[in-house]
């Protein structure tokens, strides 16, 4: 902070605020959940999930390879067959009502897990990730037995069997993104966790298991890349859902080309977030906090690129660099923690390589002067300033805790470039007239915008990108059309 | 910068609600315990003006309030006095001889509280009145009629003749927040109270609901910032009315902590206006001190 007075500072460090672990319980060892039941890999191999936060080992959990993928496909489908498709959506909806209701009852556990697992702080985990999971299982449970309402006079019905795959940066609200449509829409699932955070996919395995839902309409199996290659791969997948980088989406969109599978993807981006000279100011610097450091930066949506005008530029970066000298980096359990650690060390290089790359291409890095943790994997929030298009930093993805900061003149020269990237996930547009943010939203290439404020979700409304971002919408009533065939 | 540069006050910056509210809503997510906890409720205790403002006062109704001032709770050690206590200004002398030889100050409405519908030589003379008994710090309103028909410059002059006539008597400028409608309403008081020369600006009369609340305050604590970045003086703010219990006074300090900064954290700075607070921050303190909560009857209302 910029006040001095030393003999009267009034130094207010906020004592630990530490989330308490002892309610939750994580197994030593998961397996892979299975027709109904949780089973052991064909190979018996397992692999180690840690907290990115600690390096600490959570537990063990087992590599599914092409057989157990197999097996489970083979659940999903006869699962299928036999039980979900013929089940009226009302019945439908009452277990993917329960599902919701469970997560709800068991939202401290889920939150405190995400939390050890992935690294994000308490407060998103307890306030956003675990609540807007359970709201995306409430919202679909209504649209079960509607969808003929919701497409009049087309029939839909089910594809079949959905193989998704899912990121590490929010795994149960991820899942629950996947699932709840699929089943709302009739389908049957095969799900893969990401393999550094299936811990909150696992616990809603045990959830879906309790809820009584039958055998094989939900399989959860877990491994790397080579599990979700046989996943995408396999015959009796009639539509493949996919969240994560652009580059695996790519490989995945190859492999289907000439198949049948229906494909949506949901990949990366480099968020454009717009600031005129007449916005309201002070939110519009929470806002770029928020769009930027929230998880860290790993989020697909977050604004990573600041466009401001430069008639307010030096004003505004002065009140960032001091809003971002108040966050408070470090062990994500604190319930005062703002941003909390890097999801994993193969991360946070790429993030520090960047940080290099930046600097080495000339642009002005500012990182405030907070302390971060020894142990664990953390990064201090950074700004690149005097940042121009042609940048790495501020064309390539970083998903992470930095920002690109441009300034611009006009409006038609920061439409130009926003739209100037090979993503198109996301925007944001902070001004105080209104017949702007609709002349914007019209012609920023983008799947969604916000107008003053920056990710917000809502299960109601449907996300997704133009571009290499991705395509198909998730959320929402366009969020069933991936699942059905009209 | 000179702050004779007087800005014009119909651009003053523009807020929005929603964003505030997600501010407030975000601030108030943290976590104060242990000792973050009781350094915030002595320092919230210390901080408060503690208020009589109503037509049924009497003197010795205000010496009560004093003793009060002085003594918060004689059964725990260490405790701070208030910061002030706040009266009509026939009241002032007798708050004065009843605090006498301390450092809690006296601070005395005028300027016809609460409404402030009165010609500027009586608002002139109510001021004075005050001064001349003692008054150490003075809590005007300004006239919100003006204010709403756009007579900004009215406004302005108002205040300023009035800390003309304040001199090293401090003056907090109170907007009744409650009346002023929207937030950019707010901002542009708080912009023309401060450069017309407020030491403090100040929420509410307590006679109007709602009263002070976290966005609001939010809002001014911002346009202080403004100020202060801008000119590097320093204006102090006090929420008044509606704030009565720990919880919310330390969700104001964390407030004030992350909007302005540790050398705000002074009650030079900043101000509670409440009568009830002090006895909810002393039940917590005691259950602190001896780990189990009393009922109010134990503590002292005066």
């Amino acid at each position: 902070m910029q006040t001095t007075q030393a003999d009267k500072i009034f130094d207010w460090a906020y004592a630990p605020a530490p989330e308490a672990t002892d309610h939750v319980h994580i197994n030593k060892k998961y397996d892979l959940f299975i027709d109904g039941k949780f089973v052991k890999p064909g190979k018996g191999k397992y692999t180690n999930t840690i907290s990115p936060s600690t390096e600490q080992l959570l537990a063990q959990v087992a590599e599914a390879d092409e057989k157990d993928v197999d097996k489970a496909v083979k659940a999903a489908k006869s699962a299928y067959d036999k039980t979900w498709k013929k089940m009226p959506g009302k019945e439908k909806a009452k277990y993917i009502f329960r599902i919701a209701r469970m997560i709800q009852e068991r939202a401290r556990e889920f939150s405190v897990i995400e939390t050890m697992n992935g690294g994000k702080p308490i407060r998103e985990s307890r306030d956003i990730d675990i609540p807007l999971a359970a709201n995306h299982f409430f919202y679909y449970a209504g649209w079960a037995d509607k969808l003929d309402y919701a497409f009049p006079n087309r029939k839909p019905q089910p594809v079949g069997v959905a193989g998704q795959i899912i990121p590490w940066n929010f795994p149960l609200l991820m899942a629950a993104w996947k699932i709840a449509p699929a089943l709302a829409t009739g389908n049957t699932v095969v799900l893969k966790p990401a393999e550094t955070t299936p811990l909150t996919a696992l616990k809603l395995a045990e959830i879906i298991q309790e809820s009584g839902l039958p055998d094989g309409v939900v399989n959860i199996i877990t491994g790397a890349g080579q599990t979700g290659a046989a996943l995408v791969n396999h015959s009796l997948i009639n539509k493949v859902a996919f969240t994560g980088s652009t580059e695996v989406g790519k490989v995945i969109q190859k492999a289907l080309a000439g198949s049948n599978k229906k494909l949506s993807l949901e990949l990366g981006g480099k968020g454009a977030h717009i600031v005129f000279e007449d916005a309201p100011i002070d939110q519009a610097v929470e806002g770029i906090v928020n769009g930027i450091f929230f998880n860290q930066g790993h989020v697909c949506c977050a604004g990573s690129r600041l466009f401001v005008q430069e008639s307010i530029a030096d004003k505004l970066i002065d009140k960032l660099k001091d809003r971002m000298s108040s966050l408070i980096v470090g062990d994500p359990l604190d319930k005062n923690t703002d941003i909390g650690a890097i999801h994993s060390k193969e991360q946070l290089d790429k993030i520090n390589q960047y940080l290099s790359v930046g600097k080495k291409e000339g642009a002005e890095m500012y990182q405030p002067s907070c302390i971060i943790p020894k142990k664990g994997f953390y990064c201090k929030p950074t700004l690149f300033l005097n940042a121009s298009q042609s940048h790495r930093i501020v064309q390539e993805e970083i998903f992470g805790p930095v920002l690109a900061v441009q300034t611009f003149r006009t409006i038609e020269e920061v439409i130009e470039k926003a739209n100037n990237a090979p993503y198109g996930l996301s925007a944001g547009v902070w001004t105080d007239k209104g017949s702007r943010i609709f002349n914007l939203t019209s012609q920023l290439k983008a799947g969604v915008v916000w107008a003053n404020t920056y990710n917000k979700f809502d299960p109601a409304s449907p996300f997704g990108g133009y571009k290499e971002s991705g395509f198909g919408r998730e959320g929402g009533l366009h969020g069933l059309m991936p699942y059905l065939n009209l | 910068m000179s702050t004779k540069q007087i800005p014009d006050f119909r651009f003053s910056p523009v807020v929005d609600q929603v964003g505030v509210e997600e501010r407030i809503a975000r601030l108030n997510t943290r976590s104060i315990k242990k000792q973050s906890k009781t350094r915030g409720l002595k320092l919230a205790l210390n901080m408060i003006d503690l208020t009589s403002l109503e037509g049924k006062d009497t003197e010795g109704k205000i010496r009560q309030m004093c003793y009060k001032a002085l003594h918060p709770h004689d059964a725990l050690p260490d405790l701070p006095t208030v910061a002030a206590v706040c009266v009509y200004p026939v009241y002032v002398k007798t708050a004065k001889e009843a605090l006498k030889g301390s450092a809690v100050k006296v601070a005395s409405v005028s300027t016809a509280f609460p409404s402030g519908n009165a010609p500027l030589n009586v608002k002139i003379a109510d001021t004075k009145f005050a001064i001349d008994n003692g008054a150490d710090e003075i809590d005007m309103v300004i006239s919100r009629g003006e204010f709403l028909k756009g007579n900004y410059n009215f406004v302005f002059d108002e205040i300023a003749t009035i800390k003309a006539l304040c001199g090293p008597v401090r003056l907090k400028v109170i907007f009744e927040t409650g009346e002023l409608s929207s937030l950019d309403n707010i901002r542009r008081a708080s912009d023309i109270a401060i450069y017309a020369g407020a030491d403090f600006i100040k929420t509410s009369t307590g006679k109007i609901q709602p009263a002070a609340t976290m966005p609001v305050s939010l809002v001014m604590l911002q346009a202080i910032k403004d100020y202060f970045i801008k000119t590097g003086k320093m204006v102090g703010m006090k929420p008044a009315g509606g704030i009565s219990t720990s919880k919310s006074a330390l969700q104001y300090l964390v407030m004030l902590y992350e909007t302005l900064g540790p050398a705000w954290m002074t009650n030079e700075w900043f101000r509670f206006g409440a009568s009830s607070l002090a006895n909810d921050i002393i039940l917590q303190l005691e259950k602190d001190d001896k780990k189990v909560y009393y009922s109010g009857d134990y503590i002292g209302k005066d």
